[in-house]
C-alpha cells in the first residue's frame, strides 16, 4: 500500500466541465487516483469517457478552453490548479511532461527535429546553444535513434513514425521530470514499432525513476505496461486495481464487457464476441445513477436512481469498485461467466 | 462448404507506383512495389486474413482483387474468369458480385445523402427495384438485417455513431446480394466496446447468406477470431500463408513470430487478459 512519502500526485475529486451550445459537457464527472514515486497507472477507456481531459487537466492545458475545474490535483504536496500561469509553466515539461498520440502532427514540419528538443531544453535549463546540443544528441541516444550526433539536423519529415514518437520522448524527458504522461502513444504506431516504444518506456522508466501515467483504450498496452489500472467510463473511474488483480478478477460489468469484447490471441476460438450492448453515452446528458446502467445486462430499477460510489473492496482495499450490485452477486456472476 | 473450390484465384499480381522526379518534364525515377508478386486463392465460403503492417500493400491487394486499381502484371480470376482486363458492362456484371466495406465509417459515408439513399445507391447503379415502394421496402429489410431500426431511412450519416455507420456501410456492400465481400479494416476506426458488434454481424452475415469474407487487418487478434486462413503480408509479398490454428500455434516465418510476439499483453504470460 501507498504511504505517504513515495505519493507522487494525487487527483481528488477531479472535475471538468465544458460549456457548449448544446448545454454543459461533464468531460470529467468527480475521479480520484493516486500514482506513486516510479510507479505506472495505466488509464483505460474508450474514446468520450474523459480519460484525455483528465490527464491534461493535471498538466492546466484545459483551461484555455473556459472549462469549469474544481477538486484538487496535489504533485508533490502543492495543488496545480491553484497555481497560477507562469508557476503551472514551471511545473509543466519540467517536472511532468507530456507525449500525445499523434507524433506526426506534434512536431513542426518546418524546423528540425534538434532545433525543436533544443528549445525544450532551454526553455528550463539556464545553458548554451551548445550545451543544449550535446544534451539533446544524449537525449536523442538514450531513447534508441541511430546515429544521433547527424539525425539531430534531419526534419520531422525524415524521421518514421515510430522515430517521431522517440524524439517527442526525447523532448518530454529533457529535464528529467518526475512524472510523465503518455496520452495514446502507441496508437499511431505498427504493433511491431508499438512494441518498441513501449519496451523504451519500460526501460527509462527504470533508468529514471519516473512514475508514467499511460492512457489507453487498449487493454493489452495496460496490462503490459501497468503496475495499477484505472477504468474510466463516462468521465468517472469505475474500478481501479492492481494490475494483476484487475485482469485476474475484474469487479465491474463494464470492465467485464471490455475484457470479453476483446478476441484473444490464445485460448480457444469462440464463435462469438460478447459484445457490450449500445454504445458510450453522451457527456451533456449522461444517465442518471450509474452512468454505465443502460448498457448493464444486470442492471436493477434503482440502479438508475442511485449514484454508485467507488469503494474499496472488504478483503482488498486496494481493489475499489464503483457498482450498485452486491459484492457476492458480482463474485457469482464473473465466476458463472468464466467457466 | 464445396470442399476447396476457389471463387477467386490472384496470381503474381503486382502493383507498382511510379516515382517521378520534376515538374514541368516528369521523369520516371524509380517505383514503389506496392504489391510485389502475390499468389493466393479465396475457397467458397471460408474468411481469409490478411494481415501485416502499414505499407505492406493489404489494402492495394484488396483494392487490386476489386478492380479499383489496375495491376501492373499477374491476373486475378473469378469464377474461373479472367476479369483482369474486363471492362464496360461485363466489369460491371462482376462488380455486383464483389463489394467492400471500407475502414473510415465517417468519409465513406457521402454526409449529404440520407441513409436511404446511401443504402440504394448500388440499386440506381445497376437499375435494379426502379419502382420507389418496392426500393423502399428492400433498403428497410437490409438496415433492418444489420442491426439498424429501417424507421431511421430518412436521417443522415451524422445522426449516427460509428458503429452504426459501420453498419450502414455493411448494408450498402450487401445490397446487390454479393458473392465476396471484402472487408478493409472495418473495426480498427471503432471503439473496443462496439468492434464486437460489428464482428459478429459479420460472422452472422456469413454464416446466413454463405458469403466468402476476405478480412484485411492490422490486428492479429481479430484476424485470428475471425479467419479460417490468413495470408500474412510483408514488404508487398505474402510471407506465410497458413490455415488460422498452423499460423497462430506453429508460426514458420521469422516475422510472423515477431508480429505475435509484438502484441502488447502477449509478452508476459502472467499477465495474459483473461475472462
Amino acid at each position: 500500500m501507498s504511504s505517504s512519502d513515495d505519493l507522487l500526485l494525487r487527483v481528488e475529486d477531479l472535475r471538468v466541465e465544458f460549456p457548449t451550445e448544446d448545454g454543459t459537457v461533464k468531460a470529467v464527472d468527480g475521479i480520484t487516483y493516486e500514482v506513486r514515486k516510479g510507479r505506472t497507472l495505466g488509464v483505460v477507456g474508450e474514446s468520450g469517457s474523459g480519460k484525455t481531459v483528465a490527464a491534461m487537466t493535471v498538466l492546466g492545458l484545459t483551461r484555455v478552453q473556459g472549462a469549469k475545474i474544481s477538486g484538487r490535483v496535489v504533485f508533490e504536496g502543492c495543488d496545480l490548479l491553484g497555481l497560477d500561469e507562469g508557476a503551472l509553466r514551471r511545473i509543466r515539461g519540467n517536472e511532468i511532461a507530456m507525449i500525445f498520440q499523434d507524433p506526426s502532427t506534434a512536431l513542426h514540419p518546418l524546423y528540425r527535429i534538434g532545433a525543436q528538443l533544443i528549445e525544450a531544453v532551454k526553455a528550463h535549463q539556464d545553458v548554451s546553444k551548445a550545451q543544449a546540443r550535446t544534451r539533446t544528441i544524449e537525449l536523442l541516444d538514450l531513447v534508441g535513434i541511430p546515429d544521433p550526433g547527424n539525425r539531430v539536423d534531419d526534419y520531422p519529415h525524415e524521421f518514421s513514425g515510430g522515430m517521431k514518437q522517440r524524439a517527442m520522448i526525447a523532448m518530454a524527458l529533457a529535464n528529467e521530470p518526475k512524472l510523465l504522461i503518455a496520452d495514446e502513444p502507441t496508437t499511431a504506431l505498427d504493433v511491431t514499432v508499438q512494441a518498441q516504444i513501449l519496451a523504451l518506456l519500460e526501460r527509462l522508466r527504470g533508468e529514471l525513476g519516473m512514475a508514467i501515467v499511460i492512457v489507453t483504450h487498449d487493454m493489452g498496452v495496460v496490462a503490459e505496461m501497468a503496475d495499477e489500472i484505472a477504468v474510466m467510463y463516462a468521465g468517472r473511474i469505475v474500478e481501479t486495481a492492481a494490475t494483476e488483480a484487475l485482469l485476474k478478477s475484474p469487479e465491474h460489468p463494464y470492465t467485464w464487457g471490455l475484457l470479453r469484447s476483446i478476441p484473444k490471441l490464445d485460448g480457444p476460438r469462440v464463435e462469438r464476441l460478447e459484445p457490450i450492448p449500445g454504445s458510450p453515452p453522451s457527456l451533456i446528458d449522461p444517465p442518471s445513477g450509474c452512468h454505465f446502467h443502460p448498457r448493464c445486462v444486470y442492471a436493477q430499477p434503482d440502479h438508475a436512481r442511485i449514484d454508485p460510489e467507488l469503494l474499496s473492496l472488504p478483503a482488498e482495499p486496494a481493489h475499489k469498485v464503483a457498482c450498485l450490485l452486491e459484492p457476492q452477486v458480482r463474485r457469482k456472476l464473473w465466476e458463472e461467466k468464466s467457466v | 462448404m464445396s470442399a476447396t473450390e476457389p471463387l477467386m484465384e490472384v496470381k503474381d499480381l503486382e502493383k507498382h507506383f511510379p516515382l517521378t522526379r520534376g515538374i514541368v518534364l516528369a521523369r520516371k525515377a524509380g517505383a514503389v512495389r506496392a504489391v510485389d508478386g502475390v499468389s493466393f486463392e479465396v475457397i467458397k465460403g471460408e474468411t481469409l486474413g490478411i494481415v501485416g503492417e502499414t505499407g505492406c500493400g493489404k489494402s492495394t491487394t484488396a483494392r487490386l482483387m476489386m478492380r479499383l486499381l489496375e495491376p501492373t502484371a499477374g491476373t486475378v480470376r473469378f469464377e474461373g474468369n479472367d476479369i483482369t482486363g474486363v471492362k464496360g458492362s461485363k466489369l460491371k456484371a462482376v462488380r455486383r458480385e464483389l463489394q467492400m466495406v471500407f475502414q473510415d465509417p465517417y468519409s465513406s459515408l457521402n454526409p449529404r445523402k440520407t441513409v436511404g439513399s446511401i443504402v440504394a445507391e448500388p440499386f440506381a447503379i445497376h437499375g435494379l427495384h426502379r419502382d420507389r415502394a418496392q426500393r423502399r421496402e428492400r433498403v428497410k429489410e437490409l438496415m433492418d438485417r444489420v442491426g439498424l431500426n429501417p424507421e431511421h431511412y430518412n436521417r443522415y450519416p451524422h445522426e449516427f455513431s460509428g458503429g452504426q455507420r459501420q453498419r450502414i456501410g455493411v448494408a450498402r456492400a450487401l445490397a446487390l446480394g454479393p458473392k465476396l465481400l471484402i472487408a478493409d479494416e472495418p473495426v480498427s476506426a471503432l471503439d473496443v466496446s462496439i468492434q464486437a458488434q460489428v464482428l459478429n454481424l459479420l460472422r452472422e452475415l456469413q454464416r446466413e447468406m454463405g458469403l466468402t469474407l476476405v478480412l484485411i487487418s492490422h490486428d492479429l487478434s481479430v484476424v485470428r477470431h475471425m479467419c479460417d486462413r490468413v495470408a500474412v503480408m510483408y514488404a508487398g509479398k505474402i510471407v506465410e500463408l497458413a490455415e488460422n490454428e498452423a499460423l497462430y500455434g506453429e508460426p514458420k516465418h521469422p516475422y510472423t513470430k515477431e508480429l505475435l510476439a509484438a502484441v502488447p499483453g502477449a509478452r508476459r504470460d502472467r499477465r495474459t487478459i483473461t475472462g
